[in-house]
């Protein structure tokens, strides 16, 4: 599965990020975090509200830091 | 080596060690600087940190949390009404941009999937402007009546800007983006009418705390300021009888953490200051405690304080170094600030605006910085045009706005923020 984080670098998008890794590595799941930051690229998804989390290019979550188990409850 | 990575820090290196080789220490002008500068902090920490900042930044976390953005964002979105969209647009920075990193994204989002470039730049333009630590620190450092004028200049102006770039670009049928805007559901916890009060209990708290002296000893400002801790207390109360009905919060738990704070209010009746700090430390416990609602706010406040906190110490600092502490002078001379940006004149006001609009400022520490100016004569209409164009631009972020709207709306748009922020610093100046 792939993760992308959609922000434009601020402390929030980081701490998503981190709770991303954190809850792959405690599912042990097979993913990969990558961070979309270029703000065009952002619009793509139809996100404004940052920070936001995709999950095999399908939004997730908008606007507000996911926390460890609820990306979990979305990867499984 | 590897050059092409390593430069950077090459040079780095070689500006930081030619700083310090030939670091003017020992000179008179100097030392006087750097003791400014101490001074300018530790005036800024007894001040103004406890008081205004720390409530700002828990009302700002409590925005953040509690309030729904989706239910704004429908305002904005590309089937809203015209003229509604203009006005939402100007207001909704206070709820929206409560972080500076999130006004470009909804910037661009606006333009492209929502109600275009005039309600797009409206929001632009007043949203670094008018969020709740902003006019704060603004009011608490550089007077209220500097602080509403930020404020309302940047909501008028916004809406004539916005206005502006519509009518100049009306030709240009803009492609709408393919993708549809994601936003999160609506989460309805509470009626609208508590979460009103919860905010205006802690704004009360905020603002009494921060009740200025008036210069005459009689009359209803005096009143207010002789009786603002009562007029703290009780908001604070009401706050607390709020958090407990509403917010899920434990009876015992709220009146075990504001015990200490009640006993210090009645050992040091003299220095609110402890009771106060107590108070903020009972409150944060609770918080931070708690897995559900309460404890996400905190999450969010704490967020803000670490994001906006060091920036603020390194703007102080540096406006200390250069500008000094209020009735100080600094390394650079006051004829120099006083001659460039002093007066009301057109010069003066312009010079303000371009300085504002191409420096970038991190969140809030223009406040500091207009400060330090202002003790080395810079006038008051040039004051308010730099807080104007300064917040809202910014050469990294025009360069962002450029990627989204092209290089000729982006010339445009900064040219009225210039034009505009200098006129509304000339008609200010004129009055105060």
């Amino acid at each position: 599965m792939k993760i992308q984080v959609l922000g434009t670098g601020c402390p929030k998008c980081k701490q998503l990020s981190d709770n991303a890794q954190t809850a792959i590595e405690e599912l042990g799941a097979d993913c990969e975090v990558t961070k979309v930051t270029e703000i065009n690229e952002i619009m793509k998804f139809g996100v404004m509200l940052t920070p936001a989390l995709a999950i095999d290019g399908e939004v997730k979550c908008v606007g507000k830091v996911a926390t460890v188990s609820e990306i979990k409850k979305m990867l499984q | 080596m590897n050059w092409k990575k390593e430069w950077k820090i090459l040079a780095l290196m070689i500006g930081a060690f030619l700083a310090c080789f030939y670091l003017p220490a020992g000179s008179s002008r100097f030392d006087r600087a750097v003791i400014e500068s101490l001074e300018l902090v530790r005036w800024y920490a007894r001040e103004h940190v406890l008081f205004c900042l720390i409530p700002a930044f828990f009302i700002a976390g409590a925005i953040s949390v509690f309030v729904s953005q989706a239910s704004v964002m429908k305002y904005l979105g590309a089937k809203a009404n015209k003229v509604l969209a203009y006005g939402v647009a100007a207001v909704s920075g206070t709820i929206l941009a409560v972080c500076s990193c999130t006004v470009l994204p909804l910037f661009a989002g606006i333009y492209k999937m929502g109600a275009g470039l005039g309600p797009a730049t409206t929001f632009l333009y007043s949203g670094p402007a008018i969020n709740v630590l902003a006019i704060a620190l603004t009011a608490r450092i550089l007077g209220w009546n500097l602080g509403m004028a930020r404020a309302f200049g940047a909501i008028i102006f916004s809406i004539v800007i916005g206005l502006l770039m519509h009518f100049i670009f009306r030709k240009e049928e803009q492609a709408k983006a393919a993708a549809q805007m994601t936003m999160p559901e609506p989460e309805v916890k509470r009626p609208l009418w508590q979460n009103a009060l919860y905010f205006a209990s802690m704004t009360g708290v905020l603002v009494f705390a921060n009740w200025g002296k008036p210069e005459e000893a009689h009359g209803l400002w005096h009143a207010i300021y002789s009786a603002k801790w009562l007029m703290t207390s009780g908001f604070a109360v009401a706050f607390v009888a709020i958090l407990a009905m509403w917010f899920e919060l434990k009876w015992t738990h709220l009146i075990l953490a504001s015990m200490p704070s009640i006993a210090l209010a009645i050992v040091f009746p003299s220095n609110p200051m402890i009771a106060f700090a107590a108070g903020v430390l009972g409150l944060s416990v609770i918080t931070s405690t708690n897995k559900a609602e309460p404890g996400e706010w905190f999450q969010s406040s704490w967020t803000f304080a670490k994001q906006i906190l060091p920036l603020l110490l390194i703007g102080i600092l540096i406006s200390g170094m250069l500008l000094g502490k209020p009735g100080g002078e600094g390394l650079i001379p006051s004829e120099w600030v006083s001659s460039a940006v002093g007066g009301n004149s057109l010069f003066s006001n312009f010079f303000a605006s371009i300085a504002g609009a191409f420096m970038y400022f991190a969140t809030l520490t223009e406040v500091p910085i207009v400060q330090g100016l202002l003790n080395n004569g810079m006038g008051k209409g040039p004051a308010l045009a730099l807080l104007l164009a300064g917040p809202a631009l910014s050469l990294p972020n025009m360069l962002v706005i450029r990627s989204v709207m092209g290089t000729k709306k982006t010339m445009v748009y900064v040219s009225l923020v210039v034009v505009m922020a200098t006129f509304s610093g000339m008609i200010y100046g004129k009055f105060f």
